[in-house]
């Protein structure tokens, strides 16, 4: 099937603003009417919860934390983009357009990433209006700094937490509608499935994580906000409770997944300091702003980084890419950095390192400089460390960061199942095959605030509000489902822990379907993951019951459904023959390691319907027209 | 290093909980805290026992999810640093530790270590925002603040909301956490609009929810990960008697 991401006619910068005028409005006396259910309250789930209860509709929302403050949009440290062009330095929305398509290398549908780019002036406004403290200048004006992939300072921050920030900003919104009663607030809730009623999505069922009580809920839409799958690899930056459940059981209910093998490896984490780590702490990519990344030049140089004299230095990114240096895309940073770890010039416990250094910058600006632009970082890295960066150069290795993959939706963020949308991390359309620093604050903001107000009003002017109700069989069904597989996997008491299991699928995703993928390491992946998710059906151990808080069980759930998404990614990844992005397939390369990318037969979106457990998957394909870039290889050399 | 834990079980918010002994083996300093009881359950587990039941989902210090008293410090011994960025190497071989619940009223225990800390999120739903909807709102430039007042805003700003304050404090006081969302509204002027009613009713609610009055102990600040200033409660004190007015 060919899928048609409904892009509106016309000149790419008057898309949105025409597509608006012709969407349909439900009107304010009948929004009252209608309950949409989000699922998630990141940026885009909290920012689109509030939105929603704004303009008059019930909201129900929910999340796995304790409270909707924790998402792990949290997390993000750097900033957020906005071509406010502020600074005068030539910024514009085309260009911001521009650079994230480039960024993506050519797999992002045009007219999302344009649009993204339209309204990311807008959030910086919103922002400030609702009182998140970005940095300003000493007049009083909002500052900006410069991040990855970009040769301009359009990136807006908050110190080292804009995430926080803005994710502050929108749980406080959500609140006061929480207050005003337009929302209900679901926290420590987690959802198992998604109820389909006559071919639209109506509902989903959840746990109750205190009492491990399943019970559905119906609406009129279902938005899933519910964030990327980098935990299908065990270490990555995200939280530990990150989880591709829900778009995994909407995908088995029919949404198509689009993408999957496109996933983000980020430069600047902290490098793993041994087997009993859970999870792996990224260090903001602001640092490279002023940190210069370098191996020694000869391999298994052992001697203390000050010993090492400059001659004796390779500062590969600025060798390799004079233009942009440092501030290279994580992508090709990413790859460069395993490149020289590869060659047995990798620094730090089993050579998985290389330098990110402040000296020169701390010679050129001052510790105090420094130190009020990174300090938190640096504390940062301290604890986790012990080491002081300020007198020895920090050591960074790639992580997996970000997926930009996720359920298809088409530019209504509307998936190919009628009232299912998605927002954020959790849909694919706006980042390609790799995402550009400071832009996944932007996506979510700009799905939740801006997008999905005006979309999903289309979808409910053409729908009878609370027609289904929870006494529909199909939720039922879906109940006796859940209990089902809950009771199945406290009943295997086997030998081995849910965290062995992770740990396993993990090393082989890491290692067959990580950085640099082939052939006959997809194929590899592609035996074992069946073979670990086979054993984890004989031979898991879960712990106490169903009819209680049980962090066990919660982490079996969503384990047993990384052990099934993991063969979608590694057959999507087998499936594209090409490298691009993140995605870089040994077979496909330059002449000197860079990623070739095949426009004639890949430049499309792949989406995968599932077919049954035992059956392969189907692609879709959607193919990408690009009308107002032209496609070139990606070069920031 | 191997050692010695003491650790809060608790069954339910409604039974009676005990702290029962177990022990750490070969941990190595380079982890940290969380991943030091990840060892400990994974053992439990093979044992057919249950494991210890404790909030965590960022371990990178932000979320604010982690919440344990350790050795009667919440948080434990590393000064502005939550549990999960705190390593084994600030311990040592044959260390006996204390591992219990934030204490606090207005936080019932639900399970082990984890504790039920919504009264902080209705204390910012009574009124811990700017009452904006989205759109139509003016150009982030055309609202200029000081770099001073925006430091200030920002320095409140960085609460994350864990509750360590309330746990550290004799009265269970929730005034540092409230304050720091009243400071972080009331130095911007976006948020002066509001700034008399939102102290009146985030105060109100703080109240309602059992949590204590502050009496200047100032373990608060102490405790605090994110090390937010007991002068945000002065200025909280100045927002509510200005607001009487």
């Amino acid at each position: 099937m060919i899928l048609d991401g409904k892009i509106p006619s016309g000149p790419i910068n008057e898309k949105w603003d025409r597509h608006r005028q012709n969407l349909k409005l439900v009107n304010p006396a009948n929004k009252r009417k209608y309950t949409i259910i989000v699922v998630g309250t990141g940026l885009a789930g909290a920012s689109a919860a509030a939105s929603l209860a704004e303009l008059g509709y019930n909201v129900e929302a929910f999340c796995y934390q304790d409270s909707a403050r924790r998402a792990h949009s949290i997390a993000a440290q750097g900033g957020i983009n906005a071509a406010k062009n502020y600074p005068n330095d030539g910024d514009s929305i085309y260009r911001l357009f521009y650079d994230t398509v480039k960024g993506g290398d050519f797999r992002a549908r045009e007219a999302n990433v344009y649009r993204l780019a339209q309204v990311s002036v807008n959030i910086i406004d919103q922002c400030v209006a609702q009182g998140v403290p970005f940095a300003r200048d000493y007049a009083g004006y909002l500052d900006n700094r410069s991040f990855g992939g970009a040769q301009l300072s359009r990136t807006f921050y908050a110190r080292g937490q804009t995430g926080q920030q803005l994710l502050l900003g929108a749980y406080q919104a959500l609140s006061r509608q929480v207050y005003l009663g337009k929302i209900r607030m679901h926290p420590r809730t987690e959802m198992l499935d998604l109820v389909i009623v006559d071919g639209e999505a109506k509902g989903i069922v959840v746990r109750d994580l205190v009492t491990g009580e399943i019970s559905a809920y119906s609406g009129d839409a279902v938005c899933l906000c519910t964030g990327g799958y980098g935990n299908v690899f065990y270490l990555s930056t995200n939280a530990m409770g990150c989880n591709v459940t829900a778009t995994y059981r909407a995908y088995k209910k029919g949404a198509f997944f689009a993408n999957p093998c496109f996933t983000q490896i980020h430069p600047t984490c902290i490098p793993v300091s041994g087997e009993h780590q859970s999870k792996l702490t990224l260090m903001s990519e602001s640092l490279r702003n002023d940190g210069r990344v370098w191996v020694p030049l000869k391999k298994g140089d052992t001697r203390h980084p000050n010993d090492i004299p400059e001659e004796e230095r390779d500062y590969y990114l600025e060798r390799k890419y004079p233009s942009f240096g440092n501030l290279a895309p994580r992508d090709i940073s990413s790859r460069a950095a395993k490149e020289v770890c590869d060659e047995g010039r990798g620094v730090g416990p089993g050579g998985y390192g290389v330098y990110l250094d402040f000296a020169d910058a701390i010679k050129r600006l001052g510790e105090d400089v420094i130190r009020q632009r990174y300090g938190n970082l640096f504390e940062m890295y301290e604890r986790i460390t012990g080491e002081d960066a300020y007198k020895v150069p920090m050591r960074i290795y790639p992580a997996v960061h970000y997926t930009m993959g996720g359920l298809w939706v088409d530019y209504n963020l509307e998936s190919n199942i009628r009232g299912l949308f998605v927002l954020g991390e959790a849909n694919f359309s706006d980042h390609g095959a790799n995402r550009l620093g400071a832009s996944a604050l932007m996506q979510g903001l700009a799905d939740g605030y801006f997008v999905i107000p005006y979309t999903i009003a289309d979808y409910l002017a053409q729908t009878k509000p609370a027609a289904v109700k929870v006494d529909h069989p199909e939720f039922k069904k879906s109940m006796e489902d859940v209990q089902a597989r809950i009771k199945r996997l406290l009943s295997i008491k086997g030998k081995k822990t849910v965290n062995d299991f992770h740990r396993e699928l993990g090393k082989v995703m890491w290692e067959y379907v990580g950085m640099a993928r082939s052939k006959e390491g997809l194929n590899i992946a592609l035996k074992r993951i069946p073979e670990i998710r086979e054993e984890f059906w004989q031979n898991v151990i879960v712990p106490g019951s169903g009819n209680e808080l049980n962090q066990e069980l919660e982490k079996a759930g969503r384990v047993a459904d990384f052990l099934e998404f993991a063969e979608l990614m590694a057959i999507d990844a087998l499936h594209r023959e090409e490298s691009c992005g993140g995605h870089f397939r040994v077979e496909h390369q330059m002449p000197d390691g860079e990623a070739k990318r095949d426009d004639e037969n890949f430049c499309y979106v792949a989406a995968w319907q599932y077919k049954g457990d035992d059956k392969a998957p189907e692609l879709h394909k959607e193919p990408l027209v690009f009308e107002n870039v032209k496609l070139a290889i990606r070069s920031y050399k | 290093m191997d050692l010695n834990l003491y650790v809060w079980r608790q069954k339910d918010k409604d039974s009676q909980g005990r702290l029962e002994q177990y022990k750490a083996y070969d941990i190595s300093p380079d982890m940290s805290f969380l991943e030091m009881l990840d060892v400990v359950n994974e053992r439990l587990i093979k044992e057919g026992k249950e494991p210890i039941a404790f909030d965590h989902d960022c371990r990178e210090g932000i979320c604010g999810m982690c919440s344990q008293v350790i050795n009667g410090v919440p948080h434990g011994p590393q000064e502005k640093t939550t549990v999960c960025q705190l390593h084994m190497r600030h311990f040592k071989d044959g260390d006996t530790i204390y591992i219990e619940p934030w204490r606090a009223r207005a936080f019932p225990v639900i399970k082990d270590l984890i504790v039920d800390r919504s009264a902080l999120d209705r204390i910012i739903q009574a009124g811990g925002y700017i009452s904006v909807h989205t759109g139509g709102v003016p150009d982030g430039n055309a609202i200029l603040i000081s770099k001073k007042d925006a430091d200030t805003a920002m320095d409140a700003a960085q609460c994350i909301g864990c509750g360590a304050c309330v746990a550290a404090c004799p009265n269970g006081s929730a005034m540092l956490f409230t304050a720091a969302k009243v400071s972080h509204l009331a130095s911007l002027p976006q948020g002066r609009v509001e700034a008399a009613k939102r102290v009146c009713m985030m105060t109100e609610q703080m109240l309602k929810e059992g949590f204590g009055n502050c009496s200047n102990h100032y373990e608060c600040e102490a405790a605090c990960p994110k090390g937010i200033k007991v002068s945000f409660i002065a200025k909280l004190n100045r927002e509510f008697i200005k607001a009487q007015f």
